[in-house]
């Protein structure tokens, strides 16, 4: 394994969010205050409690996924999409490193963005709501997992798009709309009978469950199965990124 | 000296069917320039790339230093410098960064001694803080070449390294090469200025529609090339050569109004003198006369053509 090589990505990528702060870091936490400010105090002021837990608090988790997923994406596909753009990325192809390290590189550097972001929007949030988190370590596992596979999603989508218009295809059209049905901002059991089961379609909403699960000791789908589906996530994101390793799809002649 | 590159019959064919390299084996002496000559999409960039790693072979071998480039991918690149010929680099990082970015990928400990001293051999140190945005398309140049030599390869690709660059940047960049070869870096540079591979190379290879059609010392190259001719005009169609003339290498035009007279211009005697003594004895006159030298690019016009000929008779 080339390590210093995969250090240098990561390094290099962490560097360029340190260089467009404003855009990496403070853009997603003013947007959480936006949402705290308007779901949680003028809306939540006037919802009592979700499944026994007061509404500012009960979004909470759903904020942080909704931020994470698109965090992810955008930074993993953004990260490798830039190279690919400026032609930049010759470089990375004639330096002695496998695929999979530059993968690590790249993802591994999205990840971390996301998760720093999750951290200061939990701490966001502490200033607006009582928060209890019942299974710390499965919060973090659940955070983890979400923000390895969905920046892994991202390198796939920055790979495959070959104009920036289809860089941001996925993140808006799919990402937002499916976090948003996917109980960010509510439990599914608030919806009538048929938007439940159509919901359980939405892959989304088993991440937010487990995950609000991490910190209320509740959830709409059984801990379980929400484990299930973000690992067949992260297993489905590793086979897609094989076959791109395989067969240099889009990347070499 | 032993090769540090060779290659075996390499080919590439592209998705769309396009041959874009047929059958190529050359070996690539350490510390040696090697100048690969060609129109443009002859394939000089395709052979660059493939043994670089950003085209995958169709079929064929390329060993650097001994390693095969795709079973032993890491120690074949970690040889290899690639200076691309369109200049791609990161707008917003610091030069610095930059280099010390390629230097990281080729798994490379840090050295900031090194790096410092390929910035200041590139002159580039004042600018090591400045964005790579704000350089000159000269400066941006260099950088890649600073890139290129941040991990101290063995090797180093030069792709059009003076296209659309102006006549001080190329001295500069080709004083660069020769500091380079000094260090005992092999260097391979791809170009389709003639006047470059005459300056700089110590072999040059000529390729063309992806066969590579020679390759072969520039010296020898051009004492092949020294050949010059002189062209006499006659006052008075002539019917055939006087017998005074027969032990010349002379030759009567088709319209019997020129003389052709082909010599080495390298040569201590080019017997122009007595030739134009033994005229003056003939009695012939002569209306005007004028000397032409063969250049390298009559040399890759011709062989270009030929190729093109053969590969249309085998057609």
């Amino acid at each position: 394994m080339n390590w210093q090589g995969i250090l240098s990505i990561y390094r290099y990528e962490m560097n360029r969010t340190f260089r467009t702060l404003a855009q990496s870091i403070v853009s997603p936490v003013l947007s959480t205050v936006l949402y705290f400010v308007v779901f949680g105090s003028a809306i939540g002021s006037r919802i009592d409690t979700v499944d026994g837990i007061p509404y500012g608090a009960f979004i909470v988790p759903g904020l942080i996924m909704l931020t994470v997923l698109q965090q992810s994406v955008t930074n993993a596909s953004f990260g490798i999409y830039f190279p690919k753009f400026i032609g930049t990325i010759y470089e990375l192809l004639s330096a002695p490193l496998s695929f999979i390290e530059i993968v690590i590189g790249y993802v591994g550097a999205a990840a971390t963005k996301a998760l720093m972001i999750a951290v200061i929007i939990l701490i966001t949030s502490a200033f607006f709501v009582d928060l209890t988190i019942a299974h710390p370590v499965w919060m973090v596992t659940f955070l983890l997992l979400t923000a390895i596979s969905f920046s892994l999603l991202g390198f796939i989508i920055g790979i495959w798009a070959k104009n920036f218009e289809q860089l941001q295809l996925i993140p808006l059209l799919v990402i937002t709309p499916l976090v948003f049905l996917g109980g960010a901002f509510y439990s599914v059991s608030m919806l009538p009978p048929a938007w439940q089961t159509v919901s359980f379609f939405n892959p989304v909403v088993y991440l937010i469950s487990g995950f609000r699960w991490s910190f209320f000791g509740v959830s709409d789908v059984p801990v379980v199965i929400s484990l299930l589906a973000i690992s067949v996530f992260l297993a489905a994101g590793l086979a897609v990124i094989w076959v791109i390793f395989r067969t240099g799809w889009r990347i070499k002649a | 000296m032993d090769a540090i590159i060779s290659i075996q019959n390499l080919a590439k064919t592209y998705d769309g069917g396009f041959e874009a390299l047929k059958d190529i084996n050359l070996d690539i002496a350490e510390g040696e320039i090697l100048a690969l000559l060609g129109p443009n999409g002859a394939g000089k960039t395709t052979l660059i790339s493939t043994i670089c790693g950003l085209v995958t072979p169709t079929s064929g071998q390329v060993t650097v230093g001994g390693h095969d480039i795709i079973h032993a991918f890491r120690a074949a690149r970690s040889l290899i410098g690639l200076v691309p010929q369109e200049i791609t680099i990161e707008p917003f990082a610091k030069v610095i960064d930059t280099v010390q970015f390629s230097r990281g990928l080729f798994g490379k400990p840090r050295n900031d001694a090194h790096i410092e001293s390929v910035l200041k051999s590139l002159s580039l140190w004042d600018k090591r803080n400045a964005r790579n945005q704000t350089l000159s398309g000269g400066m941006k140049r260099r950088v890649l070449i600073a890139k290129a030599l941040s991990h101290e390869p063995r090797v180093l690709f030069l792709d059009e390294p003076t296209a659309g660059v102006d006549v001080t940047l190329r001295k500069e960049m080709w004083e660069l090469v020769r500091r380079l070869r000094d260090d005992g870096v092999t260097i391979i540079l791809t170009t389709h200025y003639i006047e470059e591979a005459e300056e700089m190379a110590d072999r040059i290879g000529i390729i063309d529609k992806g066969r590579l059609l020679l390759v072969e010392e520039k010296a020898r190259l051009l004492h092949d090339l020294g050949r010059k001719e002189l062209v006499l005009e006659l006052g008075a169609p002539l019917n055939e050569l006087p017998a005074s003339l027969a032990g010349f290498n002379l030759s009567l035009s088709e319209d019997r109004q020129h003389l052709t007279y082909e010599f080495d211009a390298h040569a201590e005697r080019t017997g122009m003198t007595r030739l134009l003594g033994a005229i003056a004895e003939t009695g012939l006159s002569l209306k005007d006369l004028s000397t032409r030298q063969s250049s390298l690019e009559d040399v890759f016009l011709k062989l270009v053509q030929d190729g093109h000929s053969n590969e249309e008779a085998g057609e």
